[in-house]
């Protein structure tokens, strides 16, 4: 299997071509067979590749097809790596893929009064998701730079093509949110799917700048874009970057994990760049689940975990990484407390989770990174699907203001939705539970001050999780014509809904805290731990001090008991007391605008960078192009234009002027020769 | 003397278009089609035959021709001119075919023009002479400017003299020096022959180099065209026919390129370095100053002509770039090659799909579109993937070109290689937003008789996008032929370095 | 004989109907008198060529002479053609009035 592993790749892109050349014409039921299918079986050569790396203990191999360009001591082969890193994302990405895969063979069909109607671009979509899947798997498979920065850039178009599938939709303008005394406070529209997938792809690029000099200088530095090559050749003097960074310099190595987490931010959606990840909420909804949260907008954490020799190289910039993670996740979460749109508190939570995962790589847990990323694939795969499975019963209404009591309707819906909430929230022995404690706990070990944010994140994280659930789920309808449209969803919606459901209960048994376990007289292995531990590189001598257990018991119960908390905190303001809310936003109003207004950062942005370019791009085009080139090119011509047109005059057509002209200028010859004195020798 | 036949056909079959008869307009189109075809397939197994292993030029021919004058007949190819020479034969088909429908007046001398144009253009590669070499330079003008001139749009004549007297103004310093090298010779007797006056190039002093260069390049720059020399090419584009712009975008700028690599590079070594921070310089300048300004236009192909700024700022920046001490970089000027091929391709592309819309709504105007995916499905795909080659997306060959083009800047010139790779951001800004108000958004109404593309069209663009995908898959079949003849301008150069810092 | 008459007679001779034929191309309008004028200055250098010619005992003097006349003859048959058919275009001799060249 290991051999074939490129069949991972090749098949989703064999699905992508025939459903992209041939999917019109065969029809949309071949379509919803071949898509999944072709998803399905690289599932299938994934689970071979990972089970005989498993009997390999780990062991890294490498699969090379050709060569892609070699010029002078450039040399780069098109080749795959299996190792357990790359494995664990394949089997992520083929499987949650293929379980949206499935959702989306229903989701993109509207079922009126027994009749069927497929998208108009049914197959179209199809061949785009099978494309990302292909993209996607290019980059976690890839063995050197150049291969990730090729799959970076395919997913990037592939999210745009899928951001803006519904293109021709316009702008969506937003109610307004009451607060308490018939006050409200404005909500911007929101883009049009085309203008946000394109906002999505220029952020990306933005980020991509950083990757691709990132890429530039490993090549100038080390001579080679090949992981194996070029990380033995760090690993080497691993401790002297390490040392020399901790002693405040700048090293050629920082400036490589800097470059590269700038790559991350735009993919990853990290602040600074996050601002595309709300806005491509306007592409369908299995998008949404499959690519900006389970797979796509986690390729950062990969890249980091992929690098982590470079990263434990670099300790500033991994100082960096947490901090903008952890400003990251904060930062998003207070936004996802006032969101109105159901797929944007998701999104914002999103951007927060994948604060987290930076979090984790950046304090070094690169374990407890990818733990979070496959658990968090797993239960926000699951909200999103289920966010979708609402818009789908209420005909695209994903406002939660016309939501309200949809669980008698859409029983399973509400009950995958809550378990995926729970997981969010971190509910104890959830798969978020455990994944989030050992994030948390390896910041409280780094600094106690990162863990302080990740904590208050949490609480919140669990408080906007159920507001939206409470919200949409329970009470009365406030929407009584869209809840009696309501329905509860087909088996190809719900059973994808049910595994992911599982997922992020159960998710969390590939992460058990062994240690404390083992304190505690159970002894289970953490099975991510040890499957992960042949791509993780030690660097520096950490002395190995695990906290007190009592610590580590600790960190667990406030972790677990905030959770709690925090979700009854959001059953009473939403529940009980439901004025408390809107008191609350009408005492703090100049703050609930902020937070409704994302912080203004679009605006900002708008101000600052777009508006300016224009602007910039006009003075140059009228200014300097019209006017000062143009003007010199088409001025210098006109200037000989016009002495042509003085001096034609001279040309005044009388014979006998000419005439004249030529005798004077003979006397002048003569003359000037006569008073010479002698004549030029030509002559003779 | 297989590529006297890829001079000649082109001329016999102009020549014979004259007994044509002048009804007879499909007679004509399918003739003209026939005579590129043909090229096309000599041209095809002038690289099946093109020897990987050896150095050097291959199917060189050298005949006196003006013996008096040590003026020789001498042409021959190497690994940068063979692929061009492809991409011409390949896009002047294209060009013809393309213009089946929409060239309905005198289409016979359309043809002949399009037919001699390619006859000059291919004589320009494979000249190893300087005075072949200009007077085929000189040629490719004449009928350029004619098709612009003839066939061209409203403002036509404006941008038929604009082309003709930018491009002959710059070219007339590089006249005065190219007498200058060839009274030099080999020291003894003038000549123009190219590989003698290269061999004694060491003759010509330091200073002397250095404004024989600036003479060469300037002429060079205004074709590629370098900033700030651009701006004949927004007003020859949007006067031109499809097929003129085709052919101007796809291969009439890499007559700049490709000459500073063959002509002034190799005869200059010596001036090499003092001028590459300057044309580094105005090339990056250009990559970014060509995107911002694409930005803003309202016209699609003024547009596209912007972009070809931007992209040959890539070529020129991956020709010139050196570090401190002078040492060019290999993988920047083989991807440079590559990176002119990638052009032609994709920007031929892009004019060839707004020519396909102008036939249908006769406008180029950006608002004017709108939504009309939905009414072409078929033309919106090409669209989409030409503007994804064009920006770069790798799996297609702009991407190959641009990586490797700012891999090896960076690795001489990380500061020019951290602006350029900005040009990346910009590239997909105008792009997206051409293909946004083109293809996305609401659907305008205008658009309702919009028809889809038919199979002819969908065959040229299929023979377009087919290499893209090739390139972008498997550059190292084209790299490993390019990279010896890169390999030999740059150890020229680098040798010249070494004896001047002695 | 002709060594009675000083060189310097014919020369001024030469030079008198020289001016005369210029002035007159110069000042007159007639295309027809301007012909003639013309017809004249080339018959002053004739008289130079033939008395330098027996002056200086050579015979090329008098060869360049009948090459002239030849000359002359053919321009007047051009010239007078090229007249007559501008006559019958503007119905004028007047030089004048034949400004189409204009710049």
């Amino acid at each position: 299997m290991t051999n074939l592993i490129w069949l991972v790749i090749a098949l989703p892109l064999a699905g992508a071509l025939f459903n992209g050349i041939f999917g019109r014409r065969v029809g949309y039921q071949v379509v919803a067979k071949v898509a999944p299918t072709t998803v399905f079986l690289a599932f299938l050569v994934g689970l071979g590749g990972a089970f005989e790396t498993y009997a390999r203990h780990g062991e890294a191999q490498l699969v090379t097809l050709w060569t892609w360009a070699e010029i002078g001591e450039l040399n780069i082969p098109i080749s795959f790596l299996v190792d357990p890193l790359s494995m664990t994302m394949v089997l992520v990405v083929t499987g949650v893929g293929f379980l949206i895969h499935i959702y989306a063979t229903d989701y993109m069909v509207h079922h009126h009064h027994g009749e069927v109607h497929p998208d108009r671009d049914f197959a179209r979509f199809f061949a785009f998701l099978n494309l990302f899947i292909a993209s996607m798997l290019v980059l976690v498979l890839g063995d050197n730079y150049l291969m990730m920065f090729i799959g970076w850039e395919l997913v990037g178009a592939c999210s745009y093509l899928l951001i803006g599938f519904w293109h021709d939709r316009p702008d969506d303008p937003q109610a307004a949110i009451e607060v308490e005394g018939g006050e409200s406070v404005e909500v911007a529209p929101l883009l049009s799917p085309a203008a946000s997938g394109m906002k999505a792809f220029v952020v990306n690029r933005i980020g991509d700048v950083g990757f691709a000099l990132g890429v530039f200088l490993i090549w100038t530095t080390f001579g080679t874009l090949q992981f194996d090559q070029l990380f033995s050749r760090i690993a080497s003097s691993a401790e002297m970057y390490r040392e020399s960074a901790l002693h405040g310099d700048f090293t050629v190595i920082s400036a490589i994990a800097l470059l590269l987490f700038i790559g991350a931010m735009g993919k990853s959606a990290q602040f600074l760049l996050y601002v595309w990840l709300p806005d491509a909420m306007a592409g369908p909804t299995p998008v949404s689940a499959l690519i900006h949260a389970a797979t796509m907008v986690t390729a950062g954490v990969y890249m980091i975990v992929r690098s982590n020799v470079i990263y434990a190289s670099a300790p500033n910039v991994s100082f960096f990484v947490a901090v903008v993670g952890a400003f990251t996740s904060f930062f998003a979460a207070t936004i996802a407390l006032v969101q109105v749109d159901l797929k944007r508190v998701l999104a914002y939570s999103t951007v927060s989770q994948l604060g987290y995962m930076f979090m984790a790589v950046g304090v070094g847990a690169y374990t407890a990174g990818i733990f979070h990323l496959v658990t968090h694939a797993f239960f926000k795969a699951c909200l999103f699907l289920a966010a979708g499975s609402v818009m789908h019963a209420l005909g695209d209404v994903i406002d939660i203001r016309r939501m309200g009591g949809l669980r008698k309707k859409m029983p399973h819906t509400a009950m995958t939705f809550y378990l995926g909430g729970l997981a969010l929230a971190g509910f104890p022995l959830t798969a978020g539970f455990f994944s989030k404690d050992e994030i948390l706990a390896k910041a409280f070990e780094y600094s106690p001050l990162l863990w302080g944010i990740g904590i208050v994140t949490a609480g919140m994280t669990a408080f906007y999780t159920f507001r939206a659930i409470f919200l949409a789920f329970e009470g009365e309808p406030r929407d009584q014509e869209l809840y009696d449209h309501a329905h509860e969803n087909r088996l190809a919606v719900t059973g994808p809904l049910w595994i992911l459901a599982v997922l992020a209960i159960f998710g969390g048994l590939l992460g058990l805290p062994a240690p404390v376990l083992h304190e505690l007289g159970i002894d289970v292995p953490h099975v991510m731990e040890n499957w992960l531990h042949p791509i993780i590189q030690e660097v520096g001598h950490h002395e190995e001090h695990h906290p007190s257990l009592t610590t580590e018991l600790i960190l667990l119960a406030s972790s677990g008991g905030l959770a709690v908390i925090s979700i009854l905190v959001a059953y009473y303001f939403y529940m009980i007391n439901r004025s408390i809310p809107q008191t609350l936003a009408r005492s703090t109003r100049p703050l609930f605008a902020l937070l409704v207004n994302k912080y203004y950062i679009d605006e900002l942005y708008n101000t600052v960078f777009v508006e300016p370019a224009l602007t910039l791009s006009n003075t140059m085009s009228r200014g300097i192009d019209q006017t000062l080139i143009d003007g010199i090119v088409d001025g210098s011509a006109y200037g000989i234009a016009e002495l042509g047109k003085y001096l034609s005059q001279l040309q005044s057509g009388f014979i006998s002027r000419y005439a004249l002209a030529t005798f004077i200028g003979v006397l002048f010859l003569v003359g000037y020769f006569f008073l010479l004195g002698q004549f030029p020798n030509w002559i003779n | 003397m297989i590529l006297t036949f890829l001079l000649v056909v082109p001329i016999i079959g102009a020549i014979s278009l004259i007994f044509l008869p002048r009804e007879n307009k499909q007679l004509i189109n399918w003739f003209a089609f026939a005579v590129t075809v043909v090229n096309v397939v000599i041209s095809l197994h002038l690289y099946l035959l093109y020897d990987v292993s050896s150095e050097g030029y291959q199917f060189t021919l050298k005949i006196a021709w003006i013996p008096s004058l040590n003026v020789y007949y001498h042409i021959g190819i190497d690994g940068l001119s063979v692929f061009l020479i492809l991409l011409t034969t390949f896009l002047s088909a294209i060009a013809v075919i393309s213009s089946w429908t929409a060239i309905d007046e005198q289409v016979k001398e359309y043809m002949a023009l399009m037919l001699l144009l390619e006859t000059a253009v291919i004589g320009v590669f494979i000249s190893l002479d300087l005075f072949l070499f200009y007077l085929f330079w000189e040629a490719s003008l004449i009928p350029m400017a004619l098709l612009i001139g003839r066939w061209g749009g409203k403002d036509r004549i404006y941008a038929s003299i604009k082309f003709i007297l930018y491009t002959m103004s710059g070219s007339a310093l590089m006249l005065v020096a190219a007498i200058v090298v060839y009274n030099f010779g080999d020291g003894v007797n003038p000549t123009s022959d190219l590989p003698t006056l290269v061999a004694h190039s060491h003759l010509i002093s330091e200073d002397m180099q250095k404004l024989l260069f600036f003479a060469f390049i300037l002429a060079f720059s205004v074709k590629v065209p370098l900033f700030p020399l651009h701006t004949w090419l927004p007003a020859a584009h949007v006067q031109a026919p499809t097929a003129g712009s085709i052919i101007l975008a796809g291969v009439l700028l890499k007559l700049g390129t490709y000459s500073m690599m063959r002509f002034a590079i190799p005869l200059f070594p010596k001036a090499v370095a003092f001028w590459s921070p300057l044309l580094v310089t105005l090339a990056v300048i250009g990559i970014l100053y060509g995107a911002l300004v694409a930005l803003v236009q309202d016209d699609v192909k003024k547009l596209v002509a912007y972009s070809s700024v931007a992209h040959m700022g890539f070529v020129v920046l991956g020709i010139f770039v050196m570090d401190q001490n002078g040492m060019m970089s290999r993988q920047a000027m083989s991807a440079a090659v590559l990176q002119m091929v990638n052009h032609g391709l994709s920007t031929g592309m892009l004019f060839f799909l707004v020519g396909v819309l102008y036939e249908r709504r006769h406008t180029r105007e950006f608002s004017q579109y709108g939504g009309i995916w939905v009414k072409v499905p078929v033309f919106g795909s090409f669209f989409i993937l030409a503007a994804f080659s064009s920006v770069g997306l790798p799996g297609l060959n702009g991407f190959v070109g641009e990586f490797l083009i700012l891999m090896g800047t960076f690795s001489r010139n990380p500061v020019a290689a951290l602006f350029a790779t900005f040009g990346i951001v910009l590239a997909a800004w105008y792009i997206l937003t051409a293909v946004r108000k083109i293809l996305f958004g609401p659907f305008n109404p205008a658009n309702n008789n919009l028809t889809d593309m038919n199979p002819r069209e969908i065959g040229i663009s299929l023979a377009f996008i087919i290499p893209c995908f090739f390139i972008g898959f498997f550059p190292n079949t084209l790299l490993k032929i390019i990279n010896p003849s890169t390999e030999s301008i740059a150890s020229l150069v680098d040798t010249a370095i070494l004896i001047v810092s002695k | 004989m002709i060594g009675a008459v000083p060189l310097s007679y014919y020369l001024l001779l030469s030079a008198i109907l020289f001016t005369i034929g210029a002035g007159g191309v110069l000042i007159r309008r007639n295309a027809i008198i301007i012909l003639m004028c013309v017809e004249m200055m080339m018959n002053a250098v004739n008289l130079t060529f033939v008395a330098f010619s027996s002056y200086l005992d050579s015979a090329t003097g008098q060869i360049f002479v009948f090459m002239i006349m030849v000359v002359a003859a053919v321009e007047v048959a051009v010239g007078l053609a090229l007249l007559v058919e501008l006559n019958r275009h503007k119905e004028a001799v007047n030089i004048d009035e034949f400004n189409s060249l204009k710049g």
